[in-house]
């Protein structure tokens, strides 16, 4: 589904990248976790498409077409989703008009019927319910006086709805409390199936527990320079990211 | 992001102003110039009293001894008042249109472009209609539903015939003619408008709009609106224009008086989409006009709501004036500047009456190399006990070579009175951009997404069906505006 090959991106001159590569197949869930600083999100929005990252090196393919070459919007209604970290606000518009936008954006991309106002409700109604989201939420202003935790709830409502291919979630889990993690995490094992794929940016392993990853990968000094299942995972969350710093310098 | 670069400029040749045609129809107009002369012929051509004429020919002569206003922050080349014709009518418009029978076809497939049919769509719609084409009003609808509950509603040239009393009361009572400049010009040479009469205790029971349009070249628009709402009553009024495009500038001088009763309550919202002019900044209207309010009465409520998206300059300030205790003013605007657009508008809240209240929401959008500013006054007189006002102006800008510039003038005389001002500007944001195409939706769907939604506070003061083409006529304007 998703080819990295030997990527390398800079931000304001500045490499932060250095020739990461990964192939993540239809069905699996893949972490990528490492230190602050290592990368995590720039892969997470140079793969959205965020135009500030320029790609010096390398290629991404997405169901075998050039990924780099394509609109944001492009990558979306080819089933590209990401969870924000840091979800925008975007004063009187509002929350479902945003969402039902999207919907019937990519539906119209791919050629489908789109949603009237009834249908779209209906669509939204257990999801809500699963996120535990209240109607009077839908009339609010996108992420406007949200909290942090209901930013992140709203992040995977789209999600669910959206029903992308291949979902990124960049550090969805920070800053939520054990119940709100909860609710993340069965939202996103929701949506898992054998034809998506996740890929989970993250920095503890906390989320790991609850949405069980096929494959973590380490990411440290723009490069992912450990892969394994989720006892990797566990290791680092006993033992921190200094062994692999170490093991880094050493090469 | 070259693709983007490119379709946006595809949206700018195809985003053209749509009302640009021009109807050739044959007119009677009168010869460029202006003297006492024309004055008297246009006052004659409508069959005026002696009282009209006279008034006239007063703000005439003040005219004459006054000079343009140059304090607003826009810039064009002096206008040659000697070079416009103050009258263009449709030729057989002279004894008046009886019915919509009547009336040209070729004036109503105008209209049908503009879509405002007057036959049918107009009664679903349920909106009697007034339309004013160059200087003459064209036919007004709903004129017997509207006659069955004492609502007069008719051009402003056969209110002057059939209700010279009620005319020579009011008009110039809110705008004097010595007032300014353009308003001063207007009450000299003003062809038509339209005329509300709105008696005690009615509550109008439609929505009455009028339509103004410039079609002849080389032609002012000077129409006169007044609108009295006697006591107890209610009435909502809706205006909208648009003109042909044309690499001249065209004057567009209009006044408007409203008057507001004890416990009346008028509602004005004005679409003004005139031509631009062009992406170079050709042509265009230059829309100088005056629009003032009297809360006359006790408990009375003047509420104006404007979308600003058309002319090359904008210079106006719909205000209240605050005289009955406990009255009500309100302002919300949306000004939107593209390519090489100038707005100077805002408003002026004046307060006189005992807790009078009043609140002003301006909302203005700079694009291109457009350049908005917000000018508003709030004046608590010292009769004005425990009045207050609440001002916020929002500036949003698309781009690195438009302008937004804001003045407010605060004077308070009296010290139980409260004045609250906020102030943002704020620019479009990459965040905000990417968020909304990172879930599907095209640029400029994204940014039109987001500007409406800047403008929501003031779209939901609108009449619901003006509210929606309010939100088309931002997107066009704005199309292309970025990339």
């Amino acid at each position: 589904m998703l080819q990295i090959e030997n990527l390398h991106v800079c931000v304001e001159d500045q490499p932060i990248l250095n020739g990461l590569s990964l192939e993540i197949n239809a069905g699996q869930v893949h972490a990528i976790m490492g230190p602050n600083g290592s990368g995590k999100s720039t892969l997470a929005q140079v793969l959205a498409g965020r135009d500030d990252y320029k790609v010096t090196q390398g290629s991404i393919t997405f169901y075998g077409k050039n990924l780099l070459e394509m609109q944001p919007e492009e990558r979306a209604h080819l089933g590209l989703f990401l969870a924000f970290q840091y979800p925008t606000e975007i004063p009187g518009v509002n929350n479902a008009y945003l969402l039902k936008a999207a919907l019937n954006a990519q539906r119209a991309a791919r050629n489908e019927q789109e949603v009237d106002a009834f249908e779209f409700m209906n669509l939204i109604k257990n999801k809500m319910e699963m996120m535990q989201i209240p109607k009077t939420f839908l009339n609010r202003s996108v992420n406007e006086g949200f909290s942090g935790g209901e930013k992140k709830r709203n992040e995977i409502l789209q999600m669910l709805t959206l029903e992308p291919s291949l979902a990124i979630l960049d550090e969805t889990d920070s800053g939520l409390d054990v119940d709100a993690l909860r609710i993340v995490a069965d939202g996103v094992n929701n949506l898992r199936s054998p034809e998506r794929s996740l890929i989970l940016v993250t920095h503890y392993e906390r989320l790991l527990e609850l949405v069980v990853p096929d494959f973590v990968h380490v990411l440290a000094g723009g490069r992912i320079v450990k892969s394994g299942d989720r006892d990797l995972a566990r290791y680092l969350d006993e033992h921190g990211y200094d062994w692999v710093q170490t093991e880094v310098s050493a090469q | 992001m070259a693709a983007t670069n490119s379709k946006a400029i595809d949206g700018l040749v195809q985003g053209k102003y749509r009302y640009g045609f021009v109807t050739d129809i044959e007119q009677d107009t009168i010869a460029p110039g202006l003297d006492e002369e024309v004055i008297r012929l246009i006052s004659k051509k409508k069959g005026e009293p002696k009282f009209l004429t006279d008034w006239r020919i007063k703000a005439y002569h003040q005219w004459l001894t006054m000079t343009e206003p140059n304090w607003a922050h826009v810039r064009y080349q002096p206008i040659d008042y000697q070079s416009i014709s103050y009258y263009a009518a449709p030729k057989n418009a002279d004894d008046g249109p009886k019915s919509l029978d009547e009336v040209d076809p070729k004036l109503l497939e105008t209209y049908e472009k503009l879509g405002i049919p007057l036959h049918e769509r107009a009664r679903l719609a349920g909106v009697a209609v007034d339309a004013v084409f160059d200087s003459v009003s064209v036919a007004t609808t709903f004129k017997e539903k509207l006659a069955g509950a004492g609502v007069i509603f008719c051009p402003f040239s056969e209110a002057v015939r059939e209700y010279p009393d009620l005319v020579e009361q009011y008009l110039g009572s809110v705008v004097p003619l010595r007032d300014n400049f353009f308003a001063s010009l207007n009450s000299a040479v003003f062809s038509d408008g339209s005329f509300v009469y709105v008696p005690k205790g009615v509550r109008c029971p439609m929505e009455l709009s009028t339509y103004f349009r410039i079609n002849a070249a080389n032609t002012g628009q000077f129409e006169r609106t007044l609108i009295i709402a006697d006591e107890d009553s209610h009435v909502s009024y809706l205006e909208g224009c648009t003109a042909p495009m044309r690499d001249e500038n065209q004057l567009h001088a209009a006044v408007v008086e409203l008057i507001a009763l004890k416990n009346a309550e008028i509602k004005y919202s004005t679409v003004q989409n005139w031509y631009p002019g062009n992406e170079e900044g050709v042509g265009g209207i230059y829309n100088f006009v005056t629009k003032r309010g009297d809360c006359r009465g006790n408990n009375s409520k003047i509420s104006w709501t404007q979308v600003e998206t058309g002319s090359a300059i904008t210079w106006k300030y719909p205000s209240c004036i605050l005289r009955g205790d406990n009255s009500t003013g309100e302002f919300y605007s949306v000004a939107v500047v593209n390519n090489f657009q100038q707005a100077d508008t805002g408003t002026k809240m004046i307060h006189i009456g005992k807790n009078t209240r009043s609140t002003i929401l301006s909302k203005g959008i700079s694009a291109g190399h457009g350049q908005n500013t917000y000018r508003g006054l709030v004046r608590m007189m010292p009769s004005a006990k425990g009045a207050r006002n609440y001002t916020q102006c929002d500036s949003l800008l698309l781009g690195d070579q438009c302008g937004a510039h804001t003045f407010p003038y605060v004077e308070s005389r009296q010290h139980t009175a409260k004045v609250e001002h906020e102030a943002t500007t704020s620019k479009i944001s990459e965040d905000q951009l990417f968020y909304c195409r990172q879930r599907g939706l095209s640029e400029e769907n994204a940014i039109n997404m987001i500007v409406n939604g800047f403008c929501r506070e003031v779209f939901k003061e609108l009449p619901m069906e003006f509210a929606v083409e309010a939100q088309n006529l931002l997107n066009v304007s704005l199309e292309g505006s970025v990339g």
